[in-house]
């Protein structure tokens, strides 16, 4: 009984890469999941953690919803910016390193063999690009205002997914899968079109929470948050 | 406290709506990267048997369904296991969150 190999799994998988690009995408993700242990621990406060759990959960969830888009194609949310907006560059790559994790060793969804490939790519990716593209064009924009936020996520996420596609074909060039222009262009072409649901779904998400509970977010607009920040400040020394 | 905990139980509520009332619904659609491989014609270089397969959880799961509810009930199969995989990332990410944050010592 033949199965299909790529059936609704979504992410690259066993067999596109050559071992060189396995195992340097795989140092690569530990290494980050090394120093995001470590980050996390020195840096992070209690009240992120229910919030990890929460963001795994609906990335996870909102990553099997394949959208349509032309030609018979589809895209689905990647989420690595919407982590990094949500709980920083650092709790935002653990997050994403769980829930490939789990899509690889539970639901066959991306190849163990490129898990680092794919927690690189659509984890690093934008919990770090997308990231701090975000916090550039929130600053340039207006750091404490919606407009600011909302234009900063848009192509934050939006250029996260574009590089993410452009990586993809690179790695595939690299193991000989296929040549770099053609992958590139055909990786680029449908990537522009995807990247415009990861922004729309993204925004979704961060404005929602913006206008209903800001502090939730890694960066919170700094006028309402400055009462709760001082407010977590004298709760964390009197633990200690 | 109270009003924290509405909120990450409101969110962990939404995250598992989608997985149950979403997913089954998602385009079946490829992918970009899969409609690239079929454009480009190198799907066939994906392993014939994923590594996965070899793992106990395979023999659960089949992709996004579970093995033991048959393919006449796609859709809740599809919905049963989108929400086993959100309980399932939303526990290890908060415990590995709880291992890990300093200052994370139970208050109560």
């Amino acid at each position: 009984m033949f199965s299909f190999p790529i059936h609704i799994a979504m992410h690259i998988p066993d067999g596109y890469l050559s071992l060189p690009v396995s195992l340097g995408t795989g140092g690569i993700a530990i290494a980050l999941i090394a120093l995001a242990l470590n980050r996390v621990q020195s840096e992070y406060k209690e009240r992120t953690v229910p919030l990890m759990g929460v963001s795994a959960a609906f990335i996870f969830a909102a990553q099997m919803v394949n959208f349509p888009i032309v030609g018979g194609t589809s895209g689905h949310l990647l989420g690595g910016t919407l982590a990094g907006i949500l709980l920083g560059p650092w709790a935002g790559s653990l997050v994403m390193s769980v829930v490939f994790i789990v899509q690889a060793v539970m639901f066959q969804d991306g190849g163990l063999t490129a898990l680092g490939a794919n927690i690189t790519n659509m984890g690093l990716i934008g919990t770090f690009g997308g990231y701090y593209l975000y916090r550039s064009i929130r600053s340039l924009v207006g750091s404490n205002n919606w407009l600011g936020m909302s234009v900063g996520t848009a192509i934050a996420s939006w250029s996260s997914v574009v590089v993410a596609a452009g990586l993809v074909a690179l790695f595939l060039a690299l193991s000989d899968t296929v040549p770099l222009s053609v992958g590139l262009t055909a990786m680029l072409s449908w990537h522009f079109m995807i990247g415009i649901g990861e922004a729309f779904i993204t925004l979704s998400v961060t404005s929602f929470i913006w206008k209903t509970r800001p502090e939730l977010i890694y960066s919170p607009p700094s006028q309402r948050s400055a009462s709760q920040r001082s407010v977590n400040v004298t709760i964390n020394q009197a633990d200690e | 406290m109270n009003k924290n905990r509405f909120v990450i139980f409101t969110g962990l509520v939404l995250a598992l709506s989608v997985a149950a009332f979403l997913s089954p619904f998602a385009s079946k659609d490829p992918d970009g990267l899969d409609r690239v491989s079929k454009d480009l014609k190198f799907e066939e270089k994906a392993a014939p048997e994923l590594l996965a397969k070899r793992l106990i959880f395979s023999q659960i799961f089949d992709e996004y369904s579970f093995k033991s509810i048959s393919k006449e009930n796609e859709k809740l199969s599809t919905a049963l296991a989108g929400v086993t995989g959100a309980l399932v990332v939303f526990g290890l990410a908060w415990g590995i969150g709880k291992l890990t944050v300093k200052n994370s010592a139970p208050k109560e």
